[in-house]
């Protein structure tokens, strides 16, 4: 059960229809450059495997065949293939949107099927730089369907926009580097013929990072890295693998698992966005317990900006060689160059995987759990808590009949009316667990966490509970388009604190956000959760969850986005953090300054000036 | 509940407020079957049911009081353990311990004592359902004003009587030690607070955290006196901080997501302590609170005191109220269980806060007949109300005039509706006997008598006879007071610079207002809305007209200036008399030990020589209140290092005040700027 788009970038690398003609589509053979390292077959021949037909949404989340409708029966159903939930009826969820934002099938705001070239704007093309662009036989398109796809991330306002059909500033011409030596021309040219450079992965970000600065005169040129998707080397002794920067969460893991590896990061967006996304934004993924966040995985980068190619010397674990530069490129979203190549640690594919659950009877009660997990650095894998809401969404998606289901509802029955007793279903609250590692240290991990949940209050909810929080974390995302089907708008947004304010902050944002929809005039009480999806030493990390219908608003969208400030304010007033994951974009750069100080802001900035003083690399995102 | 009336001067907020009696139908039906009621309140959503022994533990328990234990022990080299015993037993003085039994006896009790005590009490059932309302969804805070000891559970009995949550009450400690009572008290939900705290750290550091405990958790509304006292002279007081701080701060550390405050405002047609008050303002010592001094004031049971208002204000977020003004984040970078001083962004709101629910009380008071007649009976020459007597007609038709004027002025009167006014105008003075009689055509001042005694009174006895009546109607002229203020101060400056200049007319105002800023409540930092208000309200009543510059008297108002202007004459003279005894008279460092009785013999003197036309500047109050502007105005210092409230002046800067304030310089010349920092 995971965010409307809970993501960073997503794939287009699959899109057939948007790659340029002249492709050559054949796998290449990487060759080892040292003993001990397994040659790769670069993801390319993937592509072999996928239809035509299968193409990403224009205006909207994800695969174009996965979508949530309402058949003609009027129940909720699933299409598709890919997921678990795929094909299936969910018949809780009609009555659940319709109670929690008076939705109703009958008031349908449908999207704009196609999209209409005639909207966007020629492109401004810079003569002289295509010129040369042509000669160094790097692919490029001006087409208007490969242009528009790569203005925008999944801001509610951007997806809004195009479900209108209406096309802001779009890039004038889209590049397909195939390696770094195309980036470092591609850069070479953008300097010399002062032409501004938006470099595009999976297209997931959620801060309005994608988004063409409107006020950006030069020609604006999207580099999107999908081609470079190879896994160049894995190098077994140390553990490390060194992968093109282009590749997909998905594909890295599939890969590298092909040879008995993961890199065990797992952002909900894995399926579309991509690695040099992932280091561009500070990534963080659901298993970061036992693997870390992205900056606990690189070892080593290589970027290209306008004064040249940074990288370290070596690959050392850790080095005391003043500030580390890594840290300049992490969370430049885009600002200073181009990620190209990348280190990363790799792990061997864990033996054994157990999911869980554990019901608490408040809100309260589990974030104290978390705490006690936290303090006794005990975390599984995942530790996840969602609050009633969310709780009482899960089970809105239920589907109707499948294996993995019949068993969890027969339980769930059984679980109502024994242990739940004494449970207020109104405050309840449910965690999710996910455990891993060899089959003993599991089962002894999961028996000192059912512990500690116990002494809080918790009982054990099965696994089948858990394992379903998990998956619907895919599909979730597609929830946002149906609801916009039918006036309904809403996104995710996260942040971090410190232990003692996590209640704090769910709490008073929670309510800033009921207050302020009811005076910013929205007619229906709105949806307004939250939970705990990662747990630090210090502190955690929480989600939340805001969405209201939008019948009798004259602009949503406005309202949308006045309620997501005002949550920010409360967010900040109160000691929560601009951003765990998702970063700063356009949408939050407006608080950098009380977040970073001033003097913070300015290191910052002279370090853009250095590296790019003419800011080629002009997304304007953060500073 | 069938006995509404409608507020006659409906004032700006609500208009059609509808009061009702709740003793009407406690006189239909029995007190016990009303104590025994079925009492069944929705509390606030958030919170969890909390005993009072959870309360104190969680108060013990909790890591700011482990820090401050700490460091006590270490700044004074006792054990942690030996200081947390020492809060226990803090705590243990201090804490509440509501029982909804206590609750019970409390109504049964009170319901036979009202009833002996009141023709009425008036309750306006809208705001009461806003606090129903209120209280389910954020921690409340009932802010009473305080006038009499009888007000003291009233808001428990009301909201008793609606079944809405029992509030926890802040009070004074001697109330702890009356036997029994202090009990029943503590059971009905009162916790008690010393009243000189000083620079205790660990009482401070209980006493906090007991009261932010009850806010967070939102176990029950709190009530408490934002006045810090019961105001001796009806007059409202300047707001006290130190409550509101605790209270306020959950909020501002992002504990709670809003708290709520209700201001409340409760008046009386007349007050129990009426003649005790005056007596203890002219340093006769007010009488120990007993339980015994309790049964003996039982003979108070014997007189009527007409109706009581308890109007129950629209309740205000503390969240909209402070947006804007403060930046909470400044809590984000120590642990919130560590003390951590406000900055003065969040200590101004606070100031302005509490300044504006004082006014928010004065704005909800009903204003009696009674108080009218005091304004213009305190105008007559003193020897018209001691020997000659009044005219009944004449003071009849100006109370008339007077009541046109409080309409205009936006006043809420309690003026009894379908009633001749010659009817209100005797029944009125017939409820003050103790104060006034009216015979034969003619309104007289009562003087309490000592015919037992054999000694003639001496002529310093007989001023000290006739000031305790005066003050007696003093205060129920200060009753009316905040409705005259802002325009009172205009008439007066317009009177003192003989100008038409606006802002010439400005400056004075702000000089004014700052010079009786602990006499009057103006909230900080709006005075040009103050000078607005005045210039509008003065207009609208026609006493002047208005123009982009200047300011107009016109013919028409001279009644009105003149009125106005004699009604804030008592503090101009008294003011200025005492300045004068600083100047020429006083030490440059005296003691309020000696300043008190000095400034008294002076103005006696000054009395009997018919050099004094006011008798309020023999009020303690008074005196006081000069000595608090003074300090203001930087022309007075309190010697910190004193033992006992030293204080040292600057005779220059007292002169140079009181030149300003009798005409002679413009306000310009003052060191500082009133409301220039603001």
């Amino acid at each position: 059960m995971s965010g409307f788009s809970d993501n960073i970038m997503r794939l287009s690398g699959r899109m057939l229809s948007q790659y340029p003609a002249q492709r050559d589509w054949d796998g290449k053979l990487t060759m080892a450059p040292h003993p001990g390292i397994i040659p790769t077959f670069s993801i390319v021949t993937l592509s072999d495997n996928v239809p035509e037909q299968e193409i990403m949404k224009w205006n909207g989340w994800g695969y174009s065949d996965s979508k949530f409708l309402y058949n003609k029966k009027g129940q909720a159903e699933f299409t598709g293939k890919r997921y678990r939930l795929s094909g299936m009826i969910i018949p809780g969820l009609r009555e659940w949107m319709e109670s929690t934002f008076s939705a109703n099938l009958q008031h349908k705001t449908p999207a704009a099927p196609i999209l209409n070239s005639s909207a966007v704007q020629p492109p401004t093309l810079n003569e002289a730089f295509l010129k040369e662009l042509k000669s160094t036989g790097i692919p490029f398109s001006h087409d208007a369907e490969d242009r528009v796809f790569r203005s925008h991330g999944h801001c509610l306002h951007e997806i809004f926009a195009l479900r209108e059909g209406k096309i802001g500033r779009v890039p004038d011409l889209v590049v397909w580097p195939n390696c770094h030596n195309d980036v470092v021309k591609i850069v070479e040219l953008a300097c010399k013929h002062n032409v501004c450079l938006i470099p595009y992965g999976g297209g997931t970000s959620v801060s309005s990072a994608l988004e063409c600065p409107p006020e950006e005169t030069r020609s604006i040129v999207s580099l999107d890295t999908s081609q470079m998707n190879r896994i160049l080397w894995i190098d077994e002794k140390n553990l490390t693998a060194h992968v093109e920067a282009g590749i997909v969460g998905q594909d890295l893991e599939r890969l590298l698992n092909e040879s008995g590896y993961c890199t065990g990061h797992e952002p909900d967006s894995m399926e579309f966005s991509s690695l040099g996304g992932w280091v561009a934004t500070r990534a963080s993924g659901m298993k970061k317990n036992i693997y870390g966040n992205i900056e606990d995985l690189v070892v080593h980068i290589k970027m290209v900006t306008p004064r040249g190619v940074i990288e370290k010397s070596c690959q050392g674990p850790r080095m005391s060689t003043g500030p580390d530069v890594h840290h300049f490129i992490m969370g430049s979203e885009g600002t200073l160059g181009v990620v190209t190549e990348v280190t990363m640690k790799i792990r061997p594919m864990p033996e054994y995987q157990k999911y869980g659950s554990v019901v608490f009877p408040n809100f309260e009660m589990g974030v104290a759990c978390l705490r006690e997990v936290a303090r006794q650095r005990c975390a599984p894998a995942s530790i996840r808590l969602m609050d009633n809401e969310q709780f009482k969404f899960g089970h809105a998606l239920k589907p109707q009949v499948s294996s993995i289901f019949t068993s969890f509802l027969d339980g769930l029955k059984k679980f109502y009316i024994t242990k739940f007793k004494g449970f207020d279903p109104n405050r309840l609250c449910v965690a999710t667990l996910l455990f891993e590692g060899d089959r003993e240290k599991v089962l002894q991990h999961e028996k000192q966490v059912y512990d500690i949940a116990a002494k809080f209050g918790g009982l054990a909810a099965g696994e089948d509970n858990g394992q379903r929080g998990y998956m619907l974390t895919f599909v979730i995302a597609y929830l946002r388009d149906l609801g916009m089907d039918y006036y309904v708008i809403g996104e995710s947004f996260e942040t971090s604190m410190p232990w003692d304010r996590v209640l704090d902050i769910c709490r008073n944002v929670k309510a800033r956000i009921v207050r302020e929809c009811k005076d910013k005039g929205v007619q229906f009480p709105p949806l307004s959760t939250c939970r705990v999806t990662q747990t630090y030493d210090a502190g955690a990390c929480v989600y939340f969850y805001f969405a209201f219908n939008y019948r009798g608003l004259s602009d949503p969208v406005h309202v949308y986005e006045q309620v997501e400030h005002a949550a920010r304010e409360e967010i900040l007033a109160n000691g929560g953090s601009l951003s765990h994951h998702h970063g700063v974009g356009k949408l939050r750069k407006e608080w950098m300054r009380e977040s970073i100080s001033s003097v913070g802001m300015g290191m910052l900035k002279s370090v853009k000036d250095y590296v790019d003083p003419n800011n080629i690399f002009g997304n304007r995102n953060l500073l | 509940m069938t006995s509404t009336y409608k507020d006659s001067g409906t004032a700006s907020l609500n208009d059609d407020e509808e009061f009702t009696d709740i003793l009407e139908e406690r006189r239909r039906n029995t007190d016990l079957g009303y104590a025994l009621r079925t009492f069944n309140p929705q509390p606030y959503k958030g919170a969890p049911s909390c005993s009072t022994s959870d309360l104190n533990k969680a108060v013990l328990e909790s890591q700011y009081l482990r820090y401050i234990a700490k460091e006590i022990a270490l700044e004074t080299g006792s054990s942690v353990e030996k200081v947390r015993q020492e809060a226990r037993g803090i705590l243990e003085e201090m804490s509440h311990n509501l029982q909804l039994g206590f609750i019970r006896l409390m109504a049964y009790t009170f319901n036979k004592v009202f009833k002996r005590l009141f023709r009425s009490i008036y309750v306006n059932m809208e705001g009461l359902n806003m606090l129903q309302q209120a209280i389910q969804e954020s921690p409340v805070i009932l802010m009473p004003n305080h006038r009499s000891y009888v007000d003291f559970l009233i808001v428990s009995f009301v909201l008793f009587t609606y079944d809405i949550p029992i509030p926890v009450i802040a009070a004074g400690i001697p109330l702890a030690s009356m036997k029994v009572v202090g009990e029943i008290l503590r059971r009905s939900g009162a916790f008690f607070i010393r009243r000189a705290i000083g620079s205790d750290k660990l009482y401070w550091a209980v006493l906090s955290e007991y009261v932010r405990t009850i806010v967070r958790t939102g176990c029950a509304p709190l009530e408490f006196y934002v006045e810090g006292f019961r105001s001796r002279t009806l007059k409202s007081v300047v707001p006290k901080l130190g409550m509101m701080d605790m209270v306020l701060e959950p909020y501002f550390k992002g504990e709670v997501f809003d708290i709520t405050l209700v201001p409340i405002s409760i008046s009386y047609d007349r007050v129990v302590e009426e003649s005790l008050l005056a007596l203890e303002l002219l340093g006769v010592p007010k009488p120990k609170e007993s339980t015994t001094g309790l049964f003996k004031a039982s003979r108070v049971l014997q007189e009527d005191y007409g109706c009581m208002h308890v109007n129950f204000g629209r309740p205000l977020s503390v969240r909209q109220l402070c947006e804007g003004k403060i930046n909470r984040s400044e809590y984000n970078l120590i642990p919130r269980d560590l003390p951590q001083r406000p900055s003065t962004e969040i200590q101004d709101c606070v100031n302005w806060l509490a300044h504006l629910i004082v006014r928010t009380q004065e704005e909800g008071a009903l204003i009696s007949p009674w108080s009218l007649m005091a304004c213009l009976l305190l105008q007559a020459p003193i020897t018209t109300l001691t020997e000659e007597g009044l005219q009944w007609h004449g003071l009849t038709e100006k109370t008339l005039w007077l009541r046109k004027l409080v309409l205009d002025f936006r006043g809420r009167l309690n003026w009894p509706a379908h009633t001749p006014d010659s009817d209100v105008m005797s029944s009125t003075v017939a409820l003050h006997h103790s104060i006034v009689h009216h015979k034969a055509g003619r309104v007289y001042l009562v003087q309490d008598g000592n015919p037992a005694s054999q000694d003639p009174l001496s002529p310093e006895e007989k001023v000290m006879r006739t000031a305790a009546a005066v003050l007696m109607l003093v205060s129920y002229r200060n009753q009316a007071l905040h409705v005259f203020v802002r325009p009172g101060i205009l008439a007066t400056a317009i009177h003192i610079t003989k100008s038409t200049q606006k802002d010439e007319l400005f400056s004075f105002f702000c000089f004014l207002r700052d010079v009786f800023s602990s006499e009057f409540i103006f909230i900080p930092g709006r005075a040009s809305q103050d000078f607005d208000e005045a210039c509008s309200l003065l207009q609208k009543c026609g006493a002047v007209y208005i123009s982009q510059q200047e300011v107009t008297v016109l013919e028409t108002g001279l009644e009105v200036l003149s009125f106005l202007q004699k009604l804030l004459q008592p503090f101009l003279e008294s003011y200025q008399l005492i300045f004068r005894y600083l100047c020429e008279n006083g030490a440059h460092v005296f003691t309020e030990k000696q300043f008190l009785p000095a400034v008294r013999n002076l103005a006696t003197k000054l009395i009997l020589s018919g050099d004094l036309h006011t008798f309020e500047v023999l009020s303690s109050d008074t005196q006081k209140n000069v000595l608090s502007a003074l300090r203001r105005l930087e022309a007075v210092t309190k010697l910190r290092a004193s033992q006992q409230n030293e204080y040292k002046v600057n005779k220059a800067a007292v002169r140079r005040t009181g030149d300003i304030l009798s005409g002679k310089f413009p306000p310009e010349s003052l060191h500082a700027i009133p409301d220039a920092r603001l």
